[in-house]
């Protein structure tokens, strides 16, 4: 590699070889150990090493939401959290909330309201709406689309995606 | 991201130490703003201390009547904690007003503080930027500045600090705990993030061998009367292009008690103790409002694209206080301005 110059903004001591720390998750119930350097993020961990590819990376910075899951029962942006940070954390993605071979109640509702169209964004929007469920602050329309907003669809499957949650709620009696 | 590594603090004295013994590291709490600068090669830092396991995540009252809150009590447990809901819910308003329900989940009350600017040019290591490279120029100054700054800029850089919390917690006069070598210090709401100047690249008052453990609000959260409007290029998940953080205490229709902040307009809160002095005294009606809002306001100045903030704030600023003043405070999750 040539000298960097200033505009890569890369300093030579900075090129070695990552470190690989240990780090134990907890994902779908099921205790996985991982040698991860500290760059990776949660999202990469679960796509590439654990093969979870349900979840997606869409924007990579935490602007559209695609990478949802749940961290301890709350919902976070994977792109945008350490692997290493969360050594120990129990760990849903789209791929464990169905129970049983039963979908989960909001899998069931975005199927029957046709809540997507491209179906990208749809894992994401479906831990995100779990995750909000579980929070039980949202009661009306509003209030679904305010604590969704963090989860884009450029299909445009908001007003179907709002119904396919309000059907879960009323399922679920505002539970997750 | 260039490589890194990665240490965990196992104390809050620890923490420091460690900070001090390496100006290139950087705490990690929530992660939301730096991994996403890290991404960007805007940040570069060669060690990340994890801070996520320090004890300082409890909302607690002081002996006075105030709030002690944690700098590690996520935004999103911050803003439903059930006595800033009840006693402080200008601060609620704030934080649900700001980034996603994901996001605030991440994001700690210490972070929210440290935010950097969402100015585009310091985040495009491409371009010129006074804040990320001192003395290579201002790129937004003559180049797309709609969201840039219209109050206190400098010649050197015109970005915002992006924070909704923040605005309320200047409102509300809050104080900044902060631990170093030398010991603890508390530091003004209004003192802690800067102005640009010649130094744009300083954000705030911390030292690079400090750490903050906790934010301290006073008794007064003027719960009756109070509003955050926050107007945006789209309804939600957006950062502002004004906001106004406005509390009042009232007295037969005469205003005892003012506080009036802006944000999405200067590189910090925005405040005048003249313009809430103005307010005291006087009627809770338009006249008094937009007297204050004149005050506030006064030496704003416009930039190719962000000129029309000055009358959107000015008006925002008349429709907040109007809000606080009738006990009909803006709801973020509805998109009518009332």
């Amino acid at each position: 590699m040539d000298e960097p110059t200033s505009r890569s903004r890369l300093r030579p001591e900075a090129i070695s070889k990552p470190r690989q720390l240990t780090v134990t998750l907890h994902v779908n119930g099921e205790q996985r150990t991982l040698a991860l350097a500290p760059w990776t993020t949660l999202l990469d961990a679960l796509r590439d090493r654990l093969h979870l590819t349900g979840t997606k990376k869409g924007c990579d910075h935490g602007q559209c939401g695609a990478c949802t899951v749940l961290v301890d029962g709350r919902r976070v942006n994977a792109c945008l959290t350490l692997a290493v940070m969360k050594d120990g954390a129990r760990i849903t993605t789209i791929e464990g909330l169905a129970a049983d071979g039963a979908l989960h109640p909001l899998q069931q509702a975005f199927i029957e309201h046709d809540a997507f169209q491209c179906g990208y964004c749809t894992p994401g929007q479906i831990c995100s709406a779990a995750g909000l469920l579980a929070e039980g602050k949202a009661k009306t329309a509003d209030e679904i689309r305010e604590l969704m907003s963090g989860n884009i669809c450029r299909c445009g499957a908001y007003p179907n995606i709002v119904a396919a949650i309000q059907q879960a709620m009323g399922a679920m009696g505002g539970k997750s | 991201m260039i490589n890194f590594e990665y240490a965990k603090a196992r104390d809050v004295a620890d923490a420091v130490r460690q900070i001090a013994d390496d100006p290139e590291a950087r705490f990690i709490a929530g992660g939301t703003n730096l991994v996403d600068l890290m991404k960007y090669d805007v940040e570069r830092p060669m060690r990340l201390i994890d801070i996520t396991h320090l004890p300082l995540k409890t909302v607690e009252e002081t002996a006075n009547g105030g709030l002690r809150i944690g700098a590690l009590v996520p935004n999103s447990d911050l803003a439903y904690h059930p006595l800033v809901e009840k006693r402080y819910p200008l601060l609620s308003s704030a934080i649900l007003a700001g980034a996603s329900q994901q996001l605030r989940n991440m994001a700690s009350t210490g972070g929210n503080l440290m935010q950097r600017t969402r100015c585009f040019y310091f985040y495009d290591v491409a371009t010129p930027c006074n804040k990320r490279e001192p003395g290579s120029g201002c790129s937004a100054i003559n180049g797309i500045n709609r969201i840039n700054a219209i109050l206190g800029t400098s010649e050197a850089c015109i970005a915002t600090h992006p924070s909704d919390m923040c605005v309320a917690l200047a409102a509300l006069e809050a104080k900044v705990h902060v631990l170093g070598p030398a010991g603890e210090r508390v530091i003004a709401f209004s003192d802690f993030h800067r102005l640009p100047g010649d130094t744009p690249e300083i954000d705030t008052n911390l030292k690079a061998d400090e750490i903050i453990t906790a934010i301290e609000i006073p008794p007064q959260g003027f719960a009756a009367n109070y509003s955050y409007l926050k107007i945006r290029d789209r309804l939600s998940y957006a950062f502002a292009l004004v906001s106004v953080a406005a509390a009042l205490g009232l007295e037969g229709g005469r205003i005892k008690e003012a506080r009036l902040a802006l944000g999405g307009v200067a590189h910090k809160p925005w405040r005048k103790p003249e313009a809430e002095a103005a307010l005291r005294g006087q009627p809770a009606k338009s006249d008094a409002f937009a007297q204050a809002a004149e005050i506030l306001l006064r030496g704003a100045k416009g930039f190719a694209h962000n000129a029309f903030k000055i009358d959107l704030a000015r008006r925002a600023i008349l429709r907040t206080l109007t809000q606080a003043a009738n006990g009909t405070p803006q709801i973020q999750s509805s998109k009518k301005i009332r």
